[in-house]
């Protein structure tokens, strides 16, 4: 048996080029050095993000992006920050973790972005969080609630942006609990951390009345059932922590099955201009229409970034200029306002990073806690914590779809901590003065 | 593209002509060059370009496996991305539980959750054929991936399974992406060796015969019923190697991952690549990974709207298919051996047809 032996040789000398210790045991790693700065040239600095363009999470979350694109264009137009303009390339992951990696590869290594901004979504983001952090990649800004964000000492590089959902679920919590005294309640989430960290919040205040919990996959559109359960379980309020397409679902599968319960949405979910795009959509998909001021009065929500409908905001002002300017055909919902601030709150930190920016300037920028975002609650970061948003308002829909705050901001912290009322002052744009008109 | 020397003579080769070489040798040494190439590729190309040369190659094997099931035994599955979904999560749960496992054994028990899996989908498939077999096992890709849900504190949910996998030993000057390049088609190869050897020897006529006539393939005494599970066993390896091959690359196991258009996509690219044709299956794994990126950038170019964008990769892909199909019934391999064939006539005409 001559041919096994060279077989077996050549298998041999396969696992012997393979077999250097565990896989899954850890080697030092090695940090880059974090002062380089790759992505910066003598005008540009390049960054990059991962978003879901297409998939089960683009509807309402694709236009994140087009938000931040038109801000960096208002930035490049009033000469850039430092005299740098600002490259932005997103890359499409449809919102799979897979795809996510690959793209995230692609811009690190092939595009050689400076930072990583806005990565949206818990189950993507989560993938590529060790690798940004084991190349040195600012890793600024996640478009995701989820506590993994807020690590500072195992990932230096990673820094929140979002209110993060157990904060969130502590404020919907105790609001719950106050208006809605003994009646019953039922969760709707999403499987995984969103769903998880935003129960862990809730639970601190409601657990005894919540009387059935319902979970959905972002790959299944069909809610009927969960909406079916929760109606048998008898639940008179859903808390539902729900991406922008799942509380439209829900909305409708709860209105097909003749099921009225009072929604309370998460900040991800509650954005009246995109939830009535969406309402509509899905209806006309569905061969129906609907009037989705109907649909969608009385919802209760969370938020932290001011309403584009309180047009008296000196910032929802200062955004609606860039919008008119740059991307006028798009809708001026909460979500692209989103990717505004996002954008903006970048500048800033490029900005305080100084004239010669490297990664590591900043990372010690965005720790410094002088960021004044647009944002009606303060960011969390310090050189301890990574947190963003710190805190929610409470608002309800209006029968016209603009929104009434029902409860002013308060903040709190993602352990046991009190949640109170804040009334710190916002710096103004003019304040800020990121770029000179 | 890389390994013009190997799958040729693996499958293709007179078997007259090659009597002085054992044919395991003949696939070995072919796969020792065709690693050569991949090295001296991933030496000339950019970290991002070795990425998708290692995508290209745990698709490869996952196509090749189906391949063997779908163009050899004609058992037709629409649930292949399964036993990547079980190969990838062997391997996270192996790094994230036994980090002590070497990679080496991390993958070999990938393939074998991949085989065990086949087998039980073999036994059940054996006695379903055509359309009901193809929907058994749909069921199996749109299924399995649900588990996660089940069980959200081992399998992490939704959410799914990251970690690191340490592989590279210290002290190689080697850029990470470019060493796990190297294990991947290492493995790969290894693999394609012995998926070469089967296709060739008696259990690959057997699987031919079986595919070809059932009744007389039980005439002159094969097994039939235990040839198909033992297709669908070798076939669920190469998945399970597949899987794990990706989990290991990427750092992530997620069921977003593993959808049924993952299992459309390895059937399309088998039937685009040459239909029972190992060749066939290594264009079949570059047209997945190169015209998804490419029409991913033409559709980024043309800024066209979301439902334009979500649908033109798999549009594309959908015509491209139908184009190779209407012209080169057998696929792109196929269509070489066209323009090989026309190439030659001029100087001998032969009747020697060399399809698998």
């Amino acid at each position: 048996m001559r041919t096994t032996r060279y077989g077996a040789g050549f298998l041999a000398l396969a696992l012997a080029l393979t077999a250097c210790g565990g896989a899954g045991e850890s080697d030092g790693g090695g940090q880059q050095a974090a002062d380089s700065a790759v992505g910066v040239t003598k005008d540009t600095v390049v960054i990059g993000t991962h978003q879901p363009l297409t998939g089960p999470a683009a509807p309402g979350y694709s236009k994140i992006s087009v938000g931040a694109r038109a801000v960096y264009q208002a930035i490049n137009d009033g000469g850039g920050i430092n005299g740098r303009k600002i490259e932005y390339k997103v890359e499409d992951d449809g919102y799979n973790p897979t795809k996510t990696v690959e793209v995230v590869k692609k811009l690190v290594l092939q595009d050689k972005v400076f930072a990583i901004v806005g990565g949206l979504g818990t189950p993507t983001h989560s993938k590529v969080v060790d690798y940004l952090n084991s190349e040195g990649v600012p890793d600024l800004l996640v478009s995701s609630g989820a506590l993994a964000w807020d690590n500072p000492q195992k990932d230096p590089m990673t820094f929140g942006y979002q209110v993060d959902y157990t904060r969130e679920g502590k404020i919907q919590g105790q609001y719950v609990k106050d208006t809605f005294a003994g009646k019953k309640i039922g969760y709707f989430t999403q499987n995984d951390d969103v769903g998880r960290d935003t129960q862990a919040g809730l639970d601190r205040f409601v657990k005894d009345q919540v009387v059935v919990r319902q979970g959905y996959d972002s790959a299944n559109t069909d809610v009927t059932p969960q909406l079916s359960a929760l109606k048998a379980a008898g639940a008179e309020v859903v808390v539902c922590a729900c991406i922008p397409a799942f509380t439209a679902l829900s909305i409708l599968a709860a209105a097909k099955i003749g099921y009225k319960p009072q929604f309370v949405v998460s900040s991800i979910g509650a954005d009246p201009a995109t939830l009535s795009g969406l309402l509509q959509d899905f209806a006309k998909r569905g061969g129906a229409s609907v009037s989705s001021g109907q649909l969608l009065a009385g919802l209760i929500g969370t938020g932290y970034l001011p309403d584009v409908a309180q047009i008296a905001d000196p910032w929802v002002a200062y955004f609606k200029g860039i919008h008119d300017k740059y991307i006028a055909k798009e809708p001026f919902t909460n979500t692209v306002l989103f990717g505004m601030v996002q954008a903006y709150t970048f500048g800033q930190a490029l900005k305080a990073a100084g004239p010669e920016p490297t990664r590591q300037k900043v990372v010690d920028a965005m720790s410094s806690g002088a960021l004044k975002g647009p944002g009606l609650t303060p960011f969390g970061f310090s050189k301890d914590s990574h947190a963003g948003y710190t805190g929610a308002y409470v608002f309800k829909i209006n029968p016209d779809t603009t929104t009434t705050v029902i409860q002013p901001p308060a903040v709190t912290d993602r352990g046991t901590g009190a949640i109170t009322p804040y009334s710190g002052e916002r710096a103004t744009p003019e304040q800020v003065n990121l770029v000179s008109k | 593209m890389t390994v013009r020397t190997k799958p040729a003579e693996a499958t293709a080769t007179p078997v007259k002509q090659r009597r002085s070489l054992p044919p395991l040798l003949v696939h070995a040494l072919a796969a020792l060059g065709a690693f050569a190439v991949v090295v001296l590729l991933t030496l000339v190309t950019d970290e991002f370009t070795n990425l998708r040369l290692a995508t290209i190659g745990y698709y490869l094997i996952a196509v090749a496996g189906l391949t063997l099931l779908t163009g050899l035994t004609g058992q037709v599955s629409l649930g292949h991305g399964a036993f990547m979904f079980i190969g990838a999560y062997t391997v996270a749960l192996l790094v994230r539980r036994v980090p002590s496992f070497p990679l080496w054994a991390d993958l070999l028990l990938a393939s074998a959750a991949g085989g065990l899996a086949g087998l039980l989908a073999g036994a059940a498939a054996a006695r379903l054929r055509g359309p009901y077999l193809a929907g058994a096992t749909l069921a199996l890709a749109v299924g399995l991936p649900a588990l996660t849900r089940k069980f959200p504190d081992f399998l992490g949910g939704s959410n799914g399974l990251s970690f690191t996998v340490h592989s590279r030993p210290a002290g190689i000057g080697v850029p990470e992406l470019r060493w796990q390049t190297w294990i991947v088609w290492l493995s790969v190869l290894v693999a394609l060796v012995l998926v070469a050897n089967i296709v060739r020897g008696r259990l690959g006529r057997d699987f031919r015969a079986v595919r070809d006539d059932e009744v007389a393939a039980a005439l002159s005494g094969i097994a039939v019923g235990r040839t198909k599970i033992l297709a669908f066993l070798v076939s669920a390896v190469c998945g399970g190697l597949a899987g794990g091959l990706q989990a290991f690359l990427l750092g992530t196991a997620a069921p977003g991952s593993f959808t049924p258009a993952l299992s459309l996509s390895l059937l399309a690219a088998v039937v685009l690549g040459g239909l029972g044709s190992l060749w066939g299956a290594l264009w079949g794994a570059v047209a997945l990974v190169y015209f998804q990126a490419w029409s991913e950038d033409l559709a980024d170019v043309l800024h066209l709207n979301t439902d334009v964008a979500n649908n033109l990769p798999l549009a594309v892909y959908g015509v491209i298919l139908i184009v190779v199909v209407l012209a080169f019934p057998r696929g792109i391999q196929g269509g070489f051996h066209r323009l090989r064939a026309l190439l030659r006539k001029p100087a001998e005409k032969k009747e020697n047809h060399e399809n698998h």
